[in-house]
């Protein structure tokens, strides 16, 4: 290994990982000191306008996901079950419930209270969630409504008197949030401030578009469910900052590294293969080994799209008229992000065309019904349109008793079976 | 309108085989009264639960149709939904999928992230227009109403689009006329219920109402006009029952069966079972921009419900408002198994009602559950103990 690839292969999930815990310590800073934070969501988290105001961001999917990922998920579920909520809702709230009844404490820190919360219509679940914080501390709660494509390929664009319609809705929102901002923060609105986080955004936007692109190349660049997740954390928690338009100009030159040099992810690369659905998060290693142990690689996932808020499109705001263009980015991305949940089929069967993917693998969950409840006749549209290999397999994000190691291997284990005998009555190796 | 009588049973018949008929209409899944429509060549538009502005499908001379799921077996639609998912959103796609309910245009709305998926789900499945009416979600901002006006004009030009009728401003009065007399008698009928329960069960109020949902305005209004003088004159006495409000029927429908049941526990003197027919609260003006006048209806004119956001209506303040100006003494709180906003709403319903000293029963329903005794006996235990409080 030469000097030069020891640096930069694998500095995406070190500086990523590094990242992540330098923004948990600054939450926890703030926990401490009783500054209140903004409360968002992944899909449309409005991070570039928030950081004008100084408030510490604060992702609670990104809080739950992560006491799945430490194993301690199933304590805070058990406790915010007893406080009432049914086992049959989403597990990213209860996890947040029980972490606002324990002081906003985390495995990886402590998080602020909330001062406000804005949040997008993209999962309706959203919406319930922020009236849970609504009822448990009188914050202000402001909806920042998004309407999405109305139907399949039904998108509109400027110029079309119903795009200017939902322009102008989330503009005026828009400015309405402004003025709420001001007076949860004690702060004046800075719009130079907004340009200069919106550039960063803008930097984001263009490195995380072209890091998706460079896993075309065989083998591919990254793993999109292990690597992309530690991606997406970036994305997320940091969009808006100068650290985190560096992270993703130093990730892209990692990436195009290894598509130069041949370099792939960890593991050999037998069968290039798409995810759809949210990762299992409470056996998340071992959910991707699974895979990876058969030679099987994710080289795509819509988890990379919609949980991006749309940012795969790499969409470039314009910093001279910057409050009519983060309405306008806010459209396309969120727009975005729920049609890679509604109405996914056509760009999937787009994507194993362009990724040249050799299977699908479908992962609806019990706690989300906004990415669950189309996947099975999605893949059925799938299957009628392509000849492509596809798993279904049902598990969860956070609850650990509906995850069932054992049934998922022997399913994952038959997908691999077909995967080989496809290969082999094609001719391949 | 239509020429064309869909449900003629009921004409020249005495209260109780005019409530019979209403029940064996509401049970049929054969949904006769839409497939009359249909064989006198009238075109269907389909809207999922919760609201839709009808107004707008019956000024292009086309039949709205709730769809509201039923107690079938999703056959053919179980294969296309994975499992955690309620059942009013695999049974409604059973409507269509086995040629139940024929449609020309179906539309769903944001109540959900299940809701929502059916414009994909069932887009993919027919040929017909599917799609999503973007009711706002912030219904606090100034900008609203304008925004709503704006989508539904883009709903006029689909509707028209897919019945090839044109919609007039004057045809769009014409139908809020006959919406608004329709929405007065429904709420003539609910004063009956919240007065003098005893003249009107809540199975039977909820098939008079549910029948709207399934035929042209105007013969839902001829047969409310007909049936509320009846009512009056029924003669039948109070009984020594607990007032109660049952919440948790705005979008999945509990089987008949058991809202029967539940009705000879107590009176039910309000309840928020199918909402999205008596959303509009009060007549809508019929001059004017009539679009317009739909969309401040539809934000500043409206009930409340678990699928609704608006900083206005704290639900639970909602729901202990019915409650008190109901006169209930008690609250019933049900969800369908596995109704995201529905089950969260229930938290929210229960600690606010702890907290003001209500006494709640609570309970999950499915449409197509079977067996009630269970639940009977515990709701009769719940009632009994109120009545010996």
């Amino acid at each position: 290994m030469t000097t030069a690839t020891h640096d930069i292969v694998g500095r995406g999930n070190r500086d990523g990982a590094q990242l992540f815990r330098d923004w948990y310590a600054d939450l926890t800073r703030a926990a401490e000191e009783d500054r209140g934070g903004a409360y968002v969501f992944v899909m449309g988290s409005l991070a570039e306008l928030l950081r004008t105001f100084d408030l510490p961001i604060v992702f609670p999917e990104i809080n739950s996901l992560q006491t799945a990922v430490r194993h301690v998920a199933a304590e805070y579920l058990n406790e915010a079950e007893d406080y009432g909520y049914s086992p049959d809702i989403c597990g990213y709230v209860k996890a947040d419930v029980a972490t606002q009844l324990r002081g906003g404490q985390l495995p990886m820190g402590r998080i602020p209270k909330p001062s406000i919360a804005v949040y997008t219509n993209a999962c309706n679940t959203y919406i319930k969630w922020a009236e849970i914080w609504e009822r448990m501390y009188g914050i202000p709660t402001f909806t920042l409504d998004v309407p999405g494509s109305r139907a399949a390929g039904a998108q509109t664009w400027p110029g079309n008197q119903d795009f200017e319609n939902d322009r102008r809705y989330v503009a005026a929102q828009l400015r309405e949030l402004i003025p709420l901002l001001e007076q949860v923060s004690g702060r004046s609105f800075d719009i130079d401030r907004l340009r200069e986080c919106m550039g960063h955004a803008n930097v984001m936007a263009e490195g995380w578009k072209r890091a998706l692109e460079l896993n075309r190349s065989r083998p591919a660049t990254f793993n999109a469910l292990s690597d992309g997740t530690i991606f997406l954390g970036v994305a997320n928690g940091l969009r808006g900052t100068e650290e985190g338009a560096r992270y993703f100009t130093e990730l892209v030159e990692e990436l195009e590294y290894k598509s130069e040099h041949g370099i792939g992810t960890i593991s050999d690369e037998i069968y290039r293969l798409i995810f759809v659905g949210v990762p299992c998060y409470p056996i998340f290693r071992r959910f991707n080994e699974l895979f990876t142990e058969l030679g099987g690689t994710f080289i795509h996932s819509t988890y990379l799209w919609f949980a991006s808020g749309g940012s795969n499109l790499g969409y470039q705001y314009d910093l001279a008229d910057p409050l009519e263009s983060l309405a306008e980015g806010l459209l396309y991305g969120v727009r975005d992000a729920m049609d890679s949940m509604f109405f996914q089929n056509h760009a999937i069967e787009n994507m194993i065309d362009e990724f040249a993917a050799d299977g699908v693998v479908y992962h609806p969950i019990k706690s989300c019904r906004t990415v669950s409840t189309g996947l099975a006749d999605n893949r059925r549209a799938l299957m009628e349109a392509r000849d492509v290999a596809s798993l279904f397999i049902e598990s969860d994000m956070m609850d650990q008793r509906v995850v069932s190691e054992a049934q998922l291997k022997n399913r994952i284990d038959a997908f691999f079976e077909g995967l080989a005998s496809r290969r082999l009555q094609s001719g391949g190796n | 309108m239509r020429d064309v009588v869909t449900f003629p049973d009921w004409r020249d018949r005495p209260l109780d085989e005019v409530l019979y008929e209403c029940r064996e209409l509401i049970e049929d899944t054969d949904f006769p009264t839409v497939s009359r429509w249909r064989e006198a060549g009238g075109k269907v538009i389909g809207h999922f639960q919760v609201y839709f502005p009808e107004e707008i499908a019956h000024a292009a001379g086309a039949l709205p149709v709730k769809i509201r799921g039923a107690p079938i077996e999703p056959t053919q639609a179980d294969s296309r939904f994975g499992s955690y998912l309620c059942s009013i959103v695999k049974t409604s796609l059973e409507l269509a999928l086995s040629g139940r309910i024929e449609m020309e245009l179906f539309v769903t709305h944001p109540i959900c992230d299940a809701a929502r998926n059916l414009a994909g789900v069932f887009g993919r499945n027919f040929t017909y227009p599917c799609q999503i009416l973007y009711l706002p979600q912030n219904a606090n901002s100034g900008h609203a109403a304008t925004y709503l006006r704006g989508e539904y004009d883009r709903l006029t030009r689909l509707v028209e689009q897919v019945t090839g009728a044109t919609v007039t401003e004057d045809g769009l009065r014409h139908s809020i006329s006959v919406f608004n007399r329709n929405r007065a008698l429904i709420r003539t009928l609910y004063e009956t219920k919240r007065r003098r329960p005893w003249l009107v069960s809540m199975d039977e109020a909820y098939v008079l109402v549910a029948a709207g949902g399934l035929m042209p305005r105007e013969e839902h209004n001829e047969l409310l006009q007909a049936v509320l003088p009846m009512l009056e004159s029924r003669g039948t006495t109070p009984k020594d029952r607990i007032r109660v409000v049952f919440e948790g029927g705005f979008c999945e429908q509990p089987p008949l069966d058991l809202i029967r049941a539940i009705g000879r526990s107590c009176y039910v003197v309000d309840d928020d079972l199918l909402i999205g027919l008596r959303w509009i609260l009060e007549d809508i003006p019929e001059d004017g921009d009539p679009l317009a006048a739909l969309a401040e209806a539809y934000l500043e004119r409206s009930s409340y419900s678990p699928v609704q956001h608006d900083l206005r209506k704290p639900k639970e303040k909602m729901l202990l408002d019915r409650i008190r100006e109901a006169d209930a003494r008690a609250a019933i709180v049900t969800a369908a198994k596995m109704c995201e906003p529905g089950l969260e709403e229930q938290v929210t319903y229960t600690h606010a009602l702890d907290e003001s000293g209500v006494p709640y029963f609570v309970s999950e329903f499915e449409e197509g559950m079977t067996s009630f005794e269970h639940l009977e006996i515990q709701l009769e235990t719940f009632v009994e103990n109120l009545l010996f409080d």
